[in-house]
């Protein structure tokens, strides 16, 4: 079964005929042949219409036989797997291959928005811009939506992608882009040389060019040396050849990025594997061997199907022996266009005529056109007549103004060649014009990178496999490999002669960048208009902005804003290039990161434990918390939290704060260095003892808190909030190494050794006796509050307990080696069993500390001073310490500051809300009468009503004040009281009991 | 981006934090308000060669003065903090 394929040749070609593939475009079922891409298959089948173009809908076919095409582009798949605007021309063909056009309805053939091309006076550059003025609200509601529905491209999925991506690292001394002559050249010399190359190439066969246009290399054709050049370099070990993979950026240090489309070519990964790969390449050298891009020439109808770039053609022909057209012309302004007439000749086609844009042809074109039987018309394509069906007639205006006619059904087109300068020029480099070939040409590449072949304007063979083989025999010196490159591979250079011509005026769209239906004119009006530098130009008119990035169309546009503002090309200059050269998916960056994988989990020692008695975790930062425990037959949070709160105030619970940042502090000067960076002072602090400790920022304002204990005369141990851990470490490191490498002192983290519990409520010393060694005294006098110390557990077991609360209850936090987290747990449970331990969340815990009134996150918000908090007098005046000099600056000390107070509703009934703003009695809401708002809330058990914390102006000079609470995003409005911030047992004696 | 870290060798850029100008002192404790404004607040904004102050957190924790072309992002040396490692100035 091998179907119609009515423009498949009978031989020839690197397709594997004995395989046959089945595949559907917009429904119809056709057929290609193993080593097809979906282009080919389509050319080979007769398919000359495959889309619409964006803006004017207009019928459109295959342009390209790469990846700078502007115009071929298919939803591929379906369902999850859908993918909008792949490119056919590098699309592999595979079995059951499903391909849709894009941008058309409710067919192809029958588009119901073409109708935009009789609108296409007024569809010019900057038509959105002048067109959807106002009304402004307009925009969002109205004109947008309708514009996005018009235009557009393919349809995403819609759906999370169901295949997998990597990434992956890997080094090497050279690195190649391309494997063409230049870059299989580069590869040879610099293995022999006892290099490690990474050769990336995108397509799925190596050879580049040499796969379409023959040759001869040391006298074997191109194809045969071809492999036996792969075949050297596959033999060499440190040699890895990379296919279907894009080197698509370089930075900073060496390091390139590449997509390596592992399983695009099959209709799904098989199981385990990914579908593609991003590998960042950290190269000592890398050899850009890009190649060049064939431009084409704009003129009236340039975009009808059957107008394909000549190079284009020859790859069909040749390379998948399918034939665009039966009857071609030639459109060429430069030598190596008449390879296309060769070439069909060769195949058997009928070459039309040849039209040459330069005053003379060679004589051995001369003869081959007389051979042929073709004319060869000097001049230039006014107009193509043609539509949905394809190139019928070419009109030409002949140098000295006469006009003639050419019948075809297939129009190849020359411009001259465009270096791939993209790689090269990604670091801001702008590419130098170079007039010979009329062409912009790499000035010089990052470091590490040269350009050879093709890709530097080095357009003949010879010159191909000389540039690339010196290039990568120089790249493996300077990557310090001193080995043989061998001889050097020789072919003959081709003459290149080009007489440039970018525009034929005329009558009738002429597009210049065909994937966004960008016009000859639109550039001219943009010119007109004052948008005359590239960048603008560029901007105004999206002329290279689709997703080709305007590979076949910028240099085009340039210079015809070039000649209409009367300057040279190299004046008008061209655009920054950045990367990535061909679009790269979402899903290959982000690799395994996604979903659960996002980021890492942490879970705490009791996790597993937590999650069996049915807790419910809270994401905080990267770890999950307990944040309460329900029971059967609470009917909500606010049940269990209250009994959670209830059960500690009232008997014991415990709660995992392992989660705290735990850092070891070690040496002589530990206490000098705690002082420096506390506002408190911890030298004078006694071994057996714990402080709560304040730091600020640099500038003054606070940076965390924490209890800091001091466990023998050169040991603290200090705790950070969960949220700043990794922070504070970091900052105390600075501080011991750039501020005071003086002081003699260690940091170790230790928030990972150590699980760590609070245990509080008025029976947590009954708790306590069960679990630690009846030696330990544990008495008010043995371990007074805030005492620290290390102990004994009942079977041996060291443990640290620090007499400290956050609950204001009589509590301790107990640490063991974090391994022992859960067993610690386990056995709480037993032994509380008699006293009704109750574990509880962070919930209960966030309730239990806006009663006491103890500042968290919400007060430590990276605005408020220790004065704000209500810790102004920890602030020593007898050191120096980080953020000293700073809080005392006047606004920082400013009596109108909004500080900490307490906040609870008039109505007891009422629910208090975080966010309200904080509003006198009797003003209007607004940002003028702003006195603050409301930082932390919680339903109290203890006083059985909404309370919380707030940031208020003046806020403990007006304690018993009533005020409005305005919540405009909730559409509240209620009357608060302010009051003393510790709501519960203000003078602590529950916690020192 | 890649640093080459004196304990850890050459590492990719993930592995490090940038602070920023390596060059601002900390003024002494009696140095007055102004000193210390100026070191929290004043910074060069160097399009050239510029020291920094990177941190290795994701590898041996230890601060390192960067020397970097702003420009180019050009590493011409990377030493570590006075006080990074176990040996004490003076020690």
């Amino acid at each position: 079964m091998r179907g119609d394929q009515a423009n498949r040749l009978n031989n020839g070609g690197l397709i594997d005929r004995s395989i046959a593939l089945n595949f559907r475009f917009d429904g119809k079922t056709l057929f290609g042949f193993k080593g097809d891409t979906l282009a080919s298959a389509l050319v080979a089948n007769g398919v000359k219409l495959v889309g619409r173009s964006f803006k004017y809908h207009r019928p459109r076919g295959i342009l390209t036989a790469g990846s700078e095409e502007p115009n071929a582009l298919v939803e591929l798949r379906s369902g999850a797997r859908r993918e909008p605007n792949t490119k056919a021309t590098t699309a592999e063909l595979y079995e059951g291959l499903e391909a849709a056009s894009q941008n058309r309805w409710p067919s192809l053939n029958f588009d119901v928005m073409s109708v935009n091309q009789l609108f296409a006076p007024i569809f010019v550059a900057g038509f959105y811009y002048k067109t959807f003025m106002w009304p402004a609200k307009f925009w969002e509601a109205i004109y947008e939506p309708a514009i996005r529905r018009a235009a557009g491209l393919g349809r995403a999925a819609q759906v999370s992608d169901p295949d997998h991506y990597d990434k992956v690292w890997a080094h090497c001394d050279v690195v190649i882009a391309g494997s063409g002559p230049a870059g299989l050249a580069a590869a040879l010399a610099a293995a022999r040389c006892g290099a490690r190359v990474i050769l990336c190439e995108e397509d799925f066969v190596l050879g580049g060019r040499l796969l379409a246009d023959s040759g001869m290399i040391d006298g074997l054709p191109a194809a045969e040396w071809v492999a036996r050049a792969v075949a050297e370099l596959s033999a060499m070990p440190d040699v890895r050849i990379m296919t279907r993979t894009t080197l698509f950026g370089v930075y900073d240090g060496g390091t390139y990025g590449a997509i390596e489309r592992v399983n695009d070519h099959l209709p799904t990964p098989p199981e385990h594997q990914v579908r593609q790969r991003l590998w960042r390449i950290v190269a000592k050298r890398c050899v850009v061997a890009a190649g060049a891009i064939e431009r084409p020439i704009v003129f009236a109808g340039n975009d009808t199907p059957g107008v394909m770039m000549a190079s284009a053609m020859r790859s069909y022909i040749n390379r998948y022996a399918a034939t665009p057209a039966r009857r071609i012309a030639l459109f060429t302004n430069n030598e190596d266009g008449w390879r296309t007439a060769e070439t069909a000749i060769a195949a058997g086609l009928q070459v039309a005529a040849v039209i040459d844009a330069r005053p003379d042809v060679s004589p051995a074109h001369r003869s081959l056109a007389s051979k042929g039987g073709f004319p060869v018309l000097h001049g230039a394509v006014a107009d193509v007549d043609g539509g949905k069906g394809g190139v019928r007639k070419i009109s030409v205006s002949l140098t000295g103004g006469a006009r003639a006619e050419v019948e075809a059904d297939g129009l190849a087109v020359s411009g001259g060649w465009n270096p791939a300068v993209g790689l090269t020029s990604y670091h801001r480099g702008r590419p130098k014009w170079r007039d010979d070939i009329a062409a912009f040409v790499p000035d010089g590449a990052p470091p590490g990178m040269v350009a050879a072949g093709a890709a530097n304007g080095s357009f003949g063979l010879g010159a191909c496999l000389r540039e690339g083989f010196e290039a990568g025999a120089a790249a493996a010196r300077d990557a310090g490999r001193s080995g043989n490159a061998g001889s050097m591979p020789v072919a003959d250079d081709e003459a290149f002669s080009i007489t440039p011509l970018w525009h034929v005026a005329g009558k009738g769209k002429a597009f210049v960048d065909q994937q966004h239906d960008v016009t000859a004119s639109d550039v001219e009006l943009a010119q007109r208009e004052g948008f005359q530098s590239v960048e603008h130009l560029k901007r105004y008119t999206t002329l290279g902005m689709a997703t080709d990035q305007g590979k076949t169309s910028n240099v085009a546009g340039l210079a015809i804003m070039a000649a209409v503002s009367g300057k040279s090309i190299p004046e008008t200059g061209t655009t920054i290039y950045r990367p990535p050269y061909v679009p790269v998916a979402i899903g290959a960056f982000a690799g395994h990161h996604r979903d659960e994988n996002f980021h890492a989990t942490r879970l705490t020692p009791s996790h597993h434990w937590a999650a069996e008695q049915g807790a419910i975790f809270i994401d905080t930062g990267l770890w999950k918390r307990a944040q309460w425990y329900p029971r059967t037959g609470e009917k909500d949070w606010l049940e269990s939290v209250t009994r959670e709160v209830k059960a500690v105030r009232g008997g014991v619970g415990f709660c995992d704060v392992s989660t705290l940042g735990k850092i070891d502090v070690h040496g002589p000067d530990a206490g000098a260095f705690l002082d420096r960076v506390y506002i408190n002072a911890f030298s004078s602090l006694a071994v057996g003892k714990a402080r709560y400790g304040l730091m600020l920022r640099e500038d003054g304002i606070v940076y965390d808190d924490g209890t800091t204990s001091r466990l023998a005369e050169d040991h603290y141990f200090l705790t950070t909030t969960t949220a700043k851990a990794g922070l504070v470490m970091q900052h105390l490191e600075f501080c011991r190494q750039v501020l005071f490498p003086e002081l003699d002192v260690q940091l170790t983290s230790v928030s990972d050794q150590w699980a760590q519990f609070s245990i509080a409520g008025p029976r947590t010393r009954d708790l306590l006796k069960e679990v630690v060694d009846p030696a330990e005294d544990l008495s008010n006098e043995g371990f007074p509050f805030m005492g620290a110390r290390e102990v004994r557990l009942r079977g041996g077991l060291k443990a640290r307990l620090f007499r400290i609360s956050f609950s204001g209850e009589m509590a301790f936090e107990i640490s063991v080696p974090a391994r022992y987290g859960e067993a610690m747990a386990r056995n709480l449970m037993i032994a509380g069993k008699p006293f009704g331990l109750t574990p509880y969340g962070t919930e209960a815990l966030g309730v239990m500390r806006i009663e006491k009134g103890h500042v968290a996150g919400p007060e430590l918000n990276g605005t408020t001073t220790a004065g704000d908090l209500g810790l102004g007098k920890m602030m020593s005046t007898k050191k120096d310490f980080i953020g000293r000099v700073m809080a005392g600056r006047e606004a920082l000390v400013a009596p109108n500051r909004q500080v900490v107070v307490g906040i609870k509703p008039t109505d007891k009934a009422r629910r208090l809300r975080s966010g309200a703003h904080i509003i006198p009695k009797g003003e209007t809401p607004g940002p003028d009468n702003d006195q603050g708002y409301v930082t932390s809330v919680c339903f109290s058990p203890v006083l059985d009503q909404w309370i919380g914390l707030g940031l208020v102006e003046r806020g403990r000079e007006r304690i018993g004040e009533i005020v409005r609470a305005h919540d405009p995003l909730r559409g509240e409005d209620y009357d608060v009281e302010l009051c003393n911030s510790v709501f519960y047992d203000p003078d602590g004696g529950r916690q020192r009991g | 981006m890649r640093i080459i870290c004196p304990f850890c060798g050459e590492r990719e850029l993930g592995e490090f934090t940038y602070l920023g100008d390596a060059k601002p002192q900390r003024p002494a404790a009696d140095a007055g308000e102004d000193a210390v404004y100026d070191y929290v607040y004043l910074r060069d904004n160097i399009a050239g060669v510029m020291s920094e102050h990177w941190y290795h957190g994701g590898g041996c924790r230890t601060w390192l003065k960067v020397t970097r072309n702003t420009l180019t992002h050009e590493i011409s040396a990377v030493e570590p903090a006075a006080g990074a490692g176990a040996a004490k100035v003076g020690a």
